[in-house]
């Protein structure tokens, strides 16, 4: 699937709820089940602080495509970390370097993202496009 | 307060019917801000509808008119504060503002390289910062009061902490996480044994306890105006007027001067010498009415009506599982910081919000105390007077609900 049809797929996912409560039952699971990330990575360079969370990212390539892992300390955090990665991971740094995030916005949870909520997301949403700017530097 | 006053209280606070989400507005984030009545909202429209005009030197009518405000309103928080004397009351635009000032002035006057501040380790970072600055200035040390598990500080080690080095010491009167009410009239008694100064950071302790800076003999009292039903943006420094004569202006400007030339300025008197520039006296103003309004229900009232919400809350608190209240001191102020079991603070506060309910989550800008507990941060109920029993009920439902989501 394409960025854009994994995005769809959560904006359709999530159009099920009405309910704010329904909608953050669901990023709950979603973080509950986000793999955690080795201890190895858990490391000072891949720490993006918020002011409220914290939140880890990992990135390899492997064959010209991306894989991140991450985890954050808050499970509403690591419910859109979970997002992210569902949306981003197993695509081309070109891939991923022209994609427009919508889909956060759609789902109603762009609060998460804004800049006046300290908790890591937008630093890690940047990181994982630099991740990716890093990486298509390494395949040309 | 009966049910009846607290409705009428409640009634001039226009916010306190809001809608959030579509459900009742449940405002538990007092000690960052409390909300505004009314009176105080048509002072500050009645200051720019009709009282405004440029204080002090205007000969015209509106700015006489205006000055008198400005100053009646400095009398106003001299007889809150009982202060010995009105210009011992120097308007800043609040808490942050006035510590700066204490140590940028003070610092200047009296500290050298090798000398020594004492902070306690809950201290919010606007009492740690301007000290950390002035150190490394100066080349300088911050020595630190510990507390105890319960959050209160440790006397003893306190007492061990002070020195022939020791040039100043400034300690919060109620902390903004723990909500322990610290001794410092103890504290201020001991530091004037070696002859030391102490500066008192009450932003959290002037809307709960009556304050009495001449009882209290601190040499320095500041707190922020909005933090007590006043607008944002003006704040009071307290200074002995020996202290405030004997350190330097802080900034230079206007309405600070008594004479200019291009040689020499030689600085005006009290209170004037502190307040360069054009004053906030639309807010200096609508501060006194907001300490009018407290006044008039009473401090004691009021803390009588707060400490009944904190222990409520406490009890109801302490039924939910592997509830963990952080600063459990004897002597507490309408604070509640806690955690439960391994959730983090700032799920329960994203949850609680969208449940209508304002808590703050998170390090309440006091990282060292934070730190020095090993927790992420606590989420912090923080009562006013206006809150009620059953807004607590509503807060503790949706807690119990937002945990079962979490655990």
């Amino acid at each position: 699937m394409t960025i854009n049809e994994l995005q769809d797929e959560i904006i359709e996912e999530f159009s099920a709820f009405d309910d704010w409560m329904d909608k953050y039952a669901l990023l709950i699971d979603l973080g509950n089940s986000l793999l955690p990330l080795e201890d190895k990575y858990k490391n000072p360079q891949n720490i993006i602080e918020g002011c409220q969370s914290r939140v880890w990212l990992n990135a390899e390539l492997n064959d010209g495509i991306i894989t991140y892992q991450g985890e954050s300390d808050a499970v509403l955090v690591k419910g859109i970390v979970s997002l992210l990665i569902r949306v981003l991971s197993g695509h081309t740094p070109d891939e991923i370097l022209n994609t427009e995030l919508y889909f956060i916005d759609k789902i109603g949870l762009k609060e998460h993202l804004s800049p006046t909520r300290s908790n890591g997301l937008v630093a890690m949403v940047k990181q994982m496009k630099m991740f990716a700017l890093a990486y298509k530097s390494v395949i040309s | 307060m009966n049910k009846e006053q607290l409705q009428h209280i409640r009634a001039d606070f226009p916010i306190l019917t809001e809608k959030i989400y579509n459900k009742d507005l449940i405002y538990f984030d007092n000690a960052a801000t409390t909300q505004k009545p009314r009176c105080v909202v048509e002072r500050i429209e009645n200051g720019y509808y009709h009282l405004n005009a440029n204080i002090h030197r205007g000969v015209h009518y509106l700015s006489q008119k205006a000055t008198e405000a400005h100053e009646a309103a400095r009398t106003s928080v001299a007889e809150f504060l009982h202060a010995a004397k009105r210009e011992e009351i120097i308007f800043t635009r609040g808490t942050t503002e006035a510590i700066n000032l204490v140590a940028t002035s003070f610092g200047e006057a009296f500290c050298k390289t090798g000398d020594e501040i004492i902070l306690s380790v809950m201290e919010h970072h606007s009492n740690i910062v301007p000290w950390q600055m002035l150190c490394e200035r100066k080349g300088m040390k911050l020595r630190v009061i510990p507390m105890n598990e319960r959050g209160e500080l440790d006397m003893e080690a306190y007492k061990s902490l002070l020195n022939e080095h020791t040039k100043i010491v400034s300690v919060a009167h109620v902390s903004n996480v723990l909500g322990t009410i610290n001794p410092v009239k103890e504290i201020i008694q001991i530091a004037h044994s070696h002859t030391i100064p102490v500066l008192v950071d009450g932003a959290q302790a002037v809307p709960h306890i009556p304050v009495n800076v001449v009882e209290l003999d601190a040499d320095f009292y500041v707190f922020s105006g909005h933090k007590i039903y006043g607008p944002t943006g003006i704040g009071v420094l307290y200074g002995k007027s020996n202290w405030l004569n004997a350190i330097p202006p802080y900034q230079g400007g206007g309405e600070m001067i008594a004479n200019v030339t291009f040689e020499k300025t030689t600085y005006n008197e009290l209170p004037f010498k502190f307040e360069a520039g054009t004053p906030d006296y639309i807010s200096s103003t609508a501060l006194a009415e907001a300490l009018r309004y407290v006044q008039e229900i009473g401090l004691d009232k009021i803390a009588e009506h707060e400490h009944e919400l904190l222990t409520y809350c406490t009890e109801k608190l302490m039924e939910i599982k592997d509830m963990r209240i952080i600063g459990t001191a004897k002597e507490k102020s309408s604070v509640i910081s806690f955690l439960v079991g391994n959730i983090h603070p700032y799920d329960m506060g994203i949850l609680l919000d969208k449940l209508g309910i304002a808590v703050r989550t998170g390090h309440h800008c006091a990282q060292p105390l934070i730190d020095s507990l090993g927790i992420p941060g606590t989420v912090r109920a923080s009562f006013a007077f206006y809150n009620t029993k059953e807004e607590i009920d509503v807060f503790i439902d949706a807690l119990k609900r937002v945990v079962k989501m979490l655990s």
